[in-house]
């Protein structure tokens, strides 16, 4: 690093590599930007072609449409509950298979194994999970889209591998200490298992808020839609027709912007948590790749 | 026995979750003779008829079959030339950034679509692509090209789907990428430096080298997911003028099912891709494992 000379052939790289990825940053960045000016112009503009790099106009027209429908009222609730119902639940019960499994002293420790890793290779596939679902009668619940994906055997393995990397000495001192099972679990191993816990929920927590395909099979009355349920609507459903080209004209323009607002209304959150989370995700995907 | 006396609180604690995954994973396994079984909503898994090997007869018969086959394998394969290496060269790039600010920056845009649903990318795609305002069209008609509908022309269809994978995922696969790479031994660079060796040199005769473990890893884990061609990218993008090039085994198992309810026969069609599937990973497991000294699990 100390003192370089940099050949002309590798100041040359460097301009290619900083104007390279300035330019693919733009591309990532450009869609969302698009949708934002969309979403704030006046309708005959946003239907207009062309690189949209500043507002022509300023209205907040559509994001009144949006939300004044009920159906958003009801996808933010359903989105948010499944959200957070969901993710604690998940941590909670993750942690409840996880640590019996990093203990060595667990009876069967191999056989339990054995049974939560065969589901990660094999599964029953969309038609019997809909019967299973179905005869549980949990179709068109908010339930159905909670219940069954409470756990997965890749985030145990996961939370397992972290609670076998704690030092064991700390455990056996405090039974030393007289502490006894529950109070070592709450005293102990949880608090040092914070990071793993906020991994596995921060990945549940966008999992739950991303996830459309099961709102769409196992739920149908608006009361139980969620917002990707209803971006789904109002972005591809409806878009399949617009790219035939038989939507123009006024009423199509005005959906462009209400469109976008849908869209913006929805991943809002994410956008607005994710640099402040963004490190605690790197953490949580170097955790996820180191093997036990 | 004395033991689960002893231990039976750790046991209490995976009774839960015990009971969890026989109900939502083991009973659907159970589940799949609904593809030997004339299903009728009626009867019930268990009072349907049997129908042997019906449906899978239907399956390899049908010409549908074929393109089903090679639609998975095509855009499998697409996957791992062209989105399997993007994260990679995204990584070896932001390395040789020396600014820390602005790699920061680039790394917080590239890592951002990730976090963003298939739904919401599924309709900025066809938006950027709309053949009457998207941002392509109006880049091409500058250059003089007619306005072209991107998501009604067959051949195309694969090339969207490839693209929009890279666009959503390259930034955030760079991580493990860029992990690996700040574990290298900085020693080295000097050394190498000394000996006179250049930036690019340096990437390829100590960066990549020093990836390779990573590298050859993950890219046998994608062989093993080689009959998961990315159901959420295709169903999200695709549009029945596409079905050909488009429909792979899962896609055409949720219309088949789910659409048009027949039951026992996207039971098959899916019995068969877990099958095959199955049989991969347990290939790519054995190959990682003999390479790496470390399987997946």
């Amino acid at each position: 690093m100390l003192y370089r000379k940099t050949s002309t052939g590798e100041a040359g790289f460097q301009v290619f590599n900083y104007s390279f990825l300035a330019f693919i940053a733009f591309l990532m960045i450009y869609p969302f930007w698009e949708l934002l000016i969309v979403s704030v112009s006046p309708a005959v503009e946003a239907s207009k072609i062309g690189l949209k790099l500043i507002p022509r106009g300023f209205t907040l027209e559509a994001y009144r449409m949006v939300f004044e429908s009920k159906l958003i009222v009801y996808g933010y609730f359903n989105s948010i509950f499944r959200t957070v119902v969901g993710t604690s639940i998940t941590v909670f019960l993750c942690f409840l298979t996880a640590y019996p499994l990093a203990k060595k002293m667990l009876p069967a420790r191999n056989a339990f194994t054995v049974y939560y890793l065969i589901p990660m290779f094999f599964s029953g596939g969309l038609v019997p999970n809909f019967l299973l679902i179905k005869s549980l009668g949990l179709l068109d619940t908010i339930w159905a889209l909670i219940i069954p994906t409470l756990l997965s055997t890749f985030q145990i393995l996961i939370m397992r591998n972290f609670i076998m990397s704690l030092p064991e000495s700390l455990e056996e001192s405090a039974l030393v200490d007289g502490a006894g099972f529950f109070t070592i679990l709450l005293r102990i191993v949880i608090p040092l298992s914070m990071p793993i816990f906020a991994t596995v929920a921060l990945w549940e927590a966008v999992a739950h808020w991303n996830s459309w395909f099961d709102a769409m099979i196992y739920t149908r009355s608006n009361r139980n839609v969620v917002l990707q349920l209803l971006l789904r609507r109002v972005l591809i459903e409806h878009n399949n027709e617009g790219i035939t080209d038989s939507l123009q004209g006024d009423e199509g323009v005005v959906t462009k912007t209400v469109e976008a607002a849908t869209v913006l209304v929805t991943i809002g959150p994410v956008i607005l948590m994710y640099p402040f989370l963004q490190k605690y995700f790197i953490k949580g995907v170097l955790i996820g790749s180191l093997k036990g | 026995m004395k033991r689960c006396i002893k231990y039976k609180g750790l046991l209490l604690l995976l009774l839960p979750s015990f009971v969890w995954f026989f109900i939502f994973k083991y009973v659907p396994m159970y589940g799949v003779i609904v593809a030997f079984k004339d299903y009728k909503p009626m009867l019930g898994i268990m009072e349907s008829d049997w129908a042997g090997f019906k449906y899978f007869e239907r399956l390899f018969t049908n010409s549908q079959f074929f393109t089903l086959l090679k639609n998975t394998l095509i855009i499998s394969t697409y996957k791992l030339i062209f989105v399997f290496p993007a994260p990679i060269l995204l990584a070896l790039l932001l390395n040789e950034v020396r600014h820390e600010r602005f790699k920061k920056a680039i790394q917080t845009v590239t890592y951002l679509p990730h976090f963003i649903s298939w739904v919401v990318i599924g309709g900025l795609i066809q938006t950027v692509l709309s053949p009457t305002n998207g941002v392509v069209n109006y880049v091409l008609g500058l250059m003089g090209v007619e306005p072209i509908k991107f998501m009604m022309i067959p051949e195309l269809f694969r090339g969207i789907v490839i693209a929009a994978d890279i666009w959503k995922e390259a930034g955030w696969g760079s991580i493990v990428y860029l992990a690996a790479i700040s574990g290298i031994d900085q020693d080295m660079y000097e050394a190498a430096e000394i000996d006179g060796a250049g930036r690019l040199r340096q990437a390829v005769s100590i960066t990549l080298p020093a990836l390779a473990p990573v590298i050859v890893m993950m890219f046998i884990l994608r062989i093993g997911n080689m009959m998961d061609a990315g159901f959420d990218g295709i169903v999200n993008l695709y549009n029945p003028t596409v079905y050909g090039v488009a429909d792979i085994f899962d896609t055409y198992a949720y219309r088949v099912g789910l659409i048009d309810f027949n039951f026992s026969y996207s039971t098959a069609i899916s019995l068969f891709k877990n099958v095959v599937g199955l049989l991969l990973l347990i290939f790519a497991s054995k190959i990682t494992k003999r390479i790496s000294g470390y399987g997946i699990w």
